[in-house]
Order: C-alpha cells, then structure tokens, then sequence
C-alpha cells in the first residue's frame, strides 16, 4: 500500500512539474464552458445535465491526453526497468499511476464546480442530489476511461500511438449504444450492456444503481489486471 | 552469494544467452567483459529479475529470483544499462522516491542521503533538476539511488559508458571503494575498466563464457605466445604466408597492404625465437624489414582473440 502511495504522489509531481497537465486541464475547462455556457441560457434549466452529457464526449480526448504518457514514456525513456527492478510490485505500480490519474481528472472536474456556483447565483429549485450523482458518475466513467488510458499506455512505447489506441478503444464503448439499430437483434441486450452510454445515462440521472458500479467497477477492474499482465510479459518476450 | 545455473535466454528465435553458469562470490567484484550485444545486459536482466530465464536459474543467497522477486530486489542495487532517470525530477526528490521505494524510515533517509551525497560527491546539485546535469552527475545520481539503502549487492551495467576520462577514474576509485565490503557485479567493453576495478572476470561472447578468471589467471593461460608485428618493403602478400615454413609453430594473424609496404602480424609460442630466421629469410627474399616489434600478449590480446575470432569460427 505505501507503495501505491509513493507511485502515487511522484506521478502528482511529475504531472504538475510539467506544463501538459495545465494545458490539458484549461482546454478541457474551455470546451467544456463553452458548450455549457452556449446552451445554458436557451434550455433554461437550472441543472448541470448539459454538462454530464458533454463530459463523455470531452473525456474522449481528455483522459487519452491524461493517460499516454504514464506508462509509455517511462518504457521510452528506459526508466521503466528502472522502476520495475525496484521492489515494489507491477499491480502496485500499476494502480498508483491510476489512482494519480483519477485525482488529476477530479482536479479538473472540480473546477466546473464553477458552473454549480452560476447556478447558485441565478437558477431555483436547484436538485443537489442530481448534481452529486451526476458529479459522482463522471469521476466514476473517467476512472473507466483511465483504466483503458493505462493499457493503451502499457502496449507502446510512442505517447501518440497510446494516445490513439485508447480513443479508439473508448469510442468503440462510446458509440456502442447508437450503432444498436445496426445491430441484430439477439445481441441488442448485449451491446447495449456493454456500452458505456448505456449505464451512464442512469448515474447522470441521478440513479445509483448496483449494476451501473458493477458494471465500470468490471471495466477498470479488467483492463487494469490486462496492464499489469502486459508489464509482467516483458520478462518472457 | 550469486549462482547462475545453466542460464538460457531467447527473445524470438535469438538465443542472447546460451546455457550460462557461474558464481560470484560475496565480496567479489566481478567483472563481466564481452562486445557490445554479447548478452551481458540480458544476464544482468535476468539477475535483477526485469527478464525471466528461459531456461536456467538464477539465484541469490539461495533464493530462486523468479520465485522471489522483490525479497531479491531489496538487496539489489542496479544501475541500468544507460543509467535511466526520471530527468524531470530534482536530485533530491529523486532520491527520497528512491527511499520510499525502498522503504527506508524518514528518521533513517536523511543519514543515509548524507551518506550517499557525500560518497558520490553530489552535495553540489542536490536541488538541480536531473537533466541539467552533466553526463558524470548523472551517473553519480544512478550510483546514489543504487546505493542508499546499502545494499549487499551492486550490480552496474556499463557504468562509466559516454565519461570522460577523469569521470571515469572518479567512477572507477568508488567502484573499488564500495566493492570493499560488497558483493559486486560491473558489465563492460572495456578492458582497462575490468582490469582496474575487477578481482575476477568473466569474458562472455556470443551468449557463451569464453573465459572465467582472475585477471593473471588469464595472462598466464595465453602467455604460451608472443605476437611479432613486422613492416616490410619489396615483399608481396603471398610470400609472407612463407614465413611458416621457417618454423611450423608460427601464425600468420594478418596481413595488411599499406601503400608499398606489408604490414603482418605474427604469433609463435614463447619457447622459440624465430626472428633471426624472419631476417635471415627477409634479406634472402631481398624484402627490407622497416620495423620488426615484439609484444607481451595483454588481456586486450586475449579479449580479441576470444571474442572476435572466436566470434568467427563460429559463424
């Protein structure tokens, strides 16, 4: 665990030693506004939902940005047998860049609390439970969308091969759910469970349902353990 | 105690290491010579466990590495093949992720981080970022995370690649200091660098052990010859592969056209001195010897020919 936790706070470090963390967070706060912001007044609504239905769609280049470098820079720059001949585990280290990956995606998440406030300000009959769920599903998809950032990090050494790698492999998740009418009708039920779209809908709606967690809780689960076992191949290459 | 049992490595249809054994004893320093791409790296990787043994075992104080990675890992300290570095952190940051890593207590890091800074000299950029420093700091930051936790077992990968010559005399005195009271392991292609610092030396080529001893024991076992190099004018290729027939224990090494002039390595065993007869032959021949130079055979001598010749043969 302590492990985890120095992995943890060197990736913190390195992400706000470097300038890629800013950038990438106001360019995400930019679009992300802009959007909001452009609809806000037409709809009004005083809800964040024109926000939780963007962030999926900004996360799809945001938390690629995020995740290419973890894992595929430190195989490039050779430090990665560095810190694997350390003693401290694959999983461990594998976690801990997660887990500072999740808290730089929070981080950014926190300023659109900033929107909250606007609302604070001019709207009524504001539903906070909906927030907090639509907040919590958020950190709960870009979790899931980081987990698939690692892995895409884990299989290369080029940070933009990485990063195009895990677009590709979450807008598959993310288109999923519109390509159904395509889609033979036996294998509906199961597409559609198995895109993200799907079971995000309910947490954006302010509905935490056991199967939603499940659900993401499998995804990071799975393509956390495929990362860990992708650094362990490289002893047997 | 480090025990390399049968020792095979492939990656494809490459065999990079070949049926490999030896032991390094504690306290030992060894040294590990061989060309670049001989399988140095890959055996150093397959003892720090960043590569699993295809075939073979490696262990340490009887403790099987594959089977027991990070027990092995915490009393290793390993500078890699290139030194790898987080560039973008400071010295210090560095070392202390290196502590926490290692689990080191806070109360104990700031004695040790005294200790290591002193030893390799890094007082002065402590709180410089890692890619402002020059190749010799570098270096020496690589020995300090390689020491800190005061580890039994030192094993260096190249360690003084791409110094120049005074940083490699610094490098080299604190290879030999450290080896005082620890068991270690320093990969080279260069000789000087094992002759200076190493008590044994393993010569691999081709993934295979060629040699394995002190470095007097390998003297001696080629001292059976002495190496003649001759220039010569007039002379013409052919005739100097004659030579032989002066004596049948003579070998022509080589045989080099410069301009005018042959220039020919030779090599006969010490208990014959033929050069009487080379000149007796020469001025029959009318050739004009211009240079005739005998020399002690040196443990370059013995590397080339285990290395490079035998790299041919076996081709």
């Amino acid at each position: 665990m302590t492990n985890i936790g120095t992995i943890y706070k060197k990736e913190i470090l390195s992400f706000f030693n470097s300038p890629v963390a800013y950038i990438t967070i106001i360019v995400f706060l930019l679009i992300n506004s802009w959007f909001f912001t452009s609809t806000f007044f037409l709809i009004n609504q005083s809800d964040l939902r024109q926000l939780f239905s963007l962030a999926p769609l900004t996360f799809l280049f945001f938390v690629p940005a995020i995740t290419m470098s973890l894992v595929a820079k430190e195989k490039n720059d050779g430090t990665l047998e560095f810190l694997t001949t350390m003693p401290i585990s694959d999983t461990e280290i594998i976690v801990g860049k997660f887990l500072s990956a999740v808290s730089l995606l929070s981080t950014a998440l926190l300023f659109t609390l900033i929107h909250f406030l606007t609302l604070m300000i001019v709207g009524t009959n504001i539903d906070i439970g909906s927030l907090i769920s639509g907040y919590l599903g958020l950190i709960i998809l870009g979790a899931a969308y980081t987990s698939i950032g690692i892995f895409a990090s884990t299989i290369t050494e080029n940070q933009i091969t990485s990063f195009i790698i895990s677009f590709l492999i979450i807008f598959i998740f993310f288109i999923l759910n519109k390509i159904l009418i395509l889609v033979p009708d036996f294998l509906t039920s199961i597409i559609q469970y198995i895109s993200i779209d799907y079971h995000l809908s309910n947490i954006s709606k302010g509905v935490i349902d056991t199967r939603n967690i499940i659900y993401f809780g499998s995804i990071i689960t799975f393509f956390l353990m495929l990362s860990t076992r992708i650094l362990e191949m490289r002893k047997w290459r | 105690m480090i025990k390399i049992e049968n020792l095979s490595k492939s990656f494809g249809t490459v065999e990079a290491v070949k049926d490999v054994s030896f032991v390094v004893n504690d306290g030992e320093i060894l040294g590990f010579l061989g060309p670049n791409g001989a399988g140095k790296t890959t055996t150093i990787r397959t003892i720090t466990s960043y590569l699993a043994p295809t075939k073979g075992n490696v262990y340490i104080n009887d403790l099987n590495v594959n089977d027991n990675p990070d027990e092995i890992r915490k009393q290793i300290g390993y500078l890699a093949e290139h030194n790898p570095l987080y560039d973008e952190m400071v010295v210090y940051d560095f070392l202390e992720f290196v502590a926490n890593i290692r689990q080191i207590p806070a109360v104990d890091f700031k004695a040790r981080l005294k200790d290591v800074t002193e030893l390799c000299g890094l007082k002065k950029v402590i709180y410089r970022p890692i890619k402002e420093l020059s190749k010799g700091f570098r270096q020496r930051v690589g020995l300090a995370q390689a020491i800190i936790h005061d580890p039994k077992i030192l094993i260096l990968d190249e360690p003084t690649t791409g110094l120049d010559p005074n940083q490699i005399v610094e490098i080299r005195g604190l290879i030999k200091a450290l080896g005082k009271e620890k068991t270690v392991i320093i990969s080279s292609h260069i000789l000087q660098e094992i002759q200076a610092t190493a008590d044994r030396t393993i010569i691999i080529n081709n993934g295979e052990i060629v040699a394995d001893g002190t470095v007097e024991e390998l003297m001696s076992s080629f001292k059976g010859h002495t190496m003649l190099e001759l220039e010569l004018k007039n002379a013409n290729k052919e005739d100097i592969h004659n030579l032989t027939s002066i004596n049948e224990d003579i070998k022509i090494d080589s045989v080099l056209e410069n301009k005018n002039n042959i220039i020919s390595k030779l090599e006969y065993p010490n208990n014959i001195d033929p050069r009487e007869e080379i000149f007796n032959y020469a001025l029959g021949k009318n050739w004009k010897i211009l240079e005739m130079t005998r020399h002690k055979v040196s443990l370059e001598d013995i590397f080339r020919t285990l290395t490079v010749e035998g790299g041919e043969n076996n081709d």
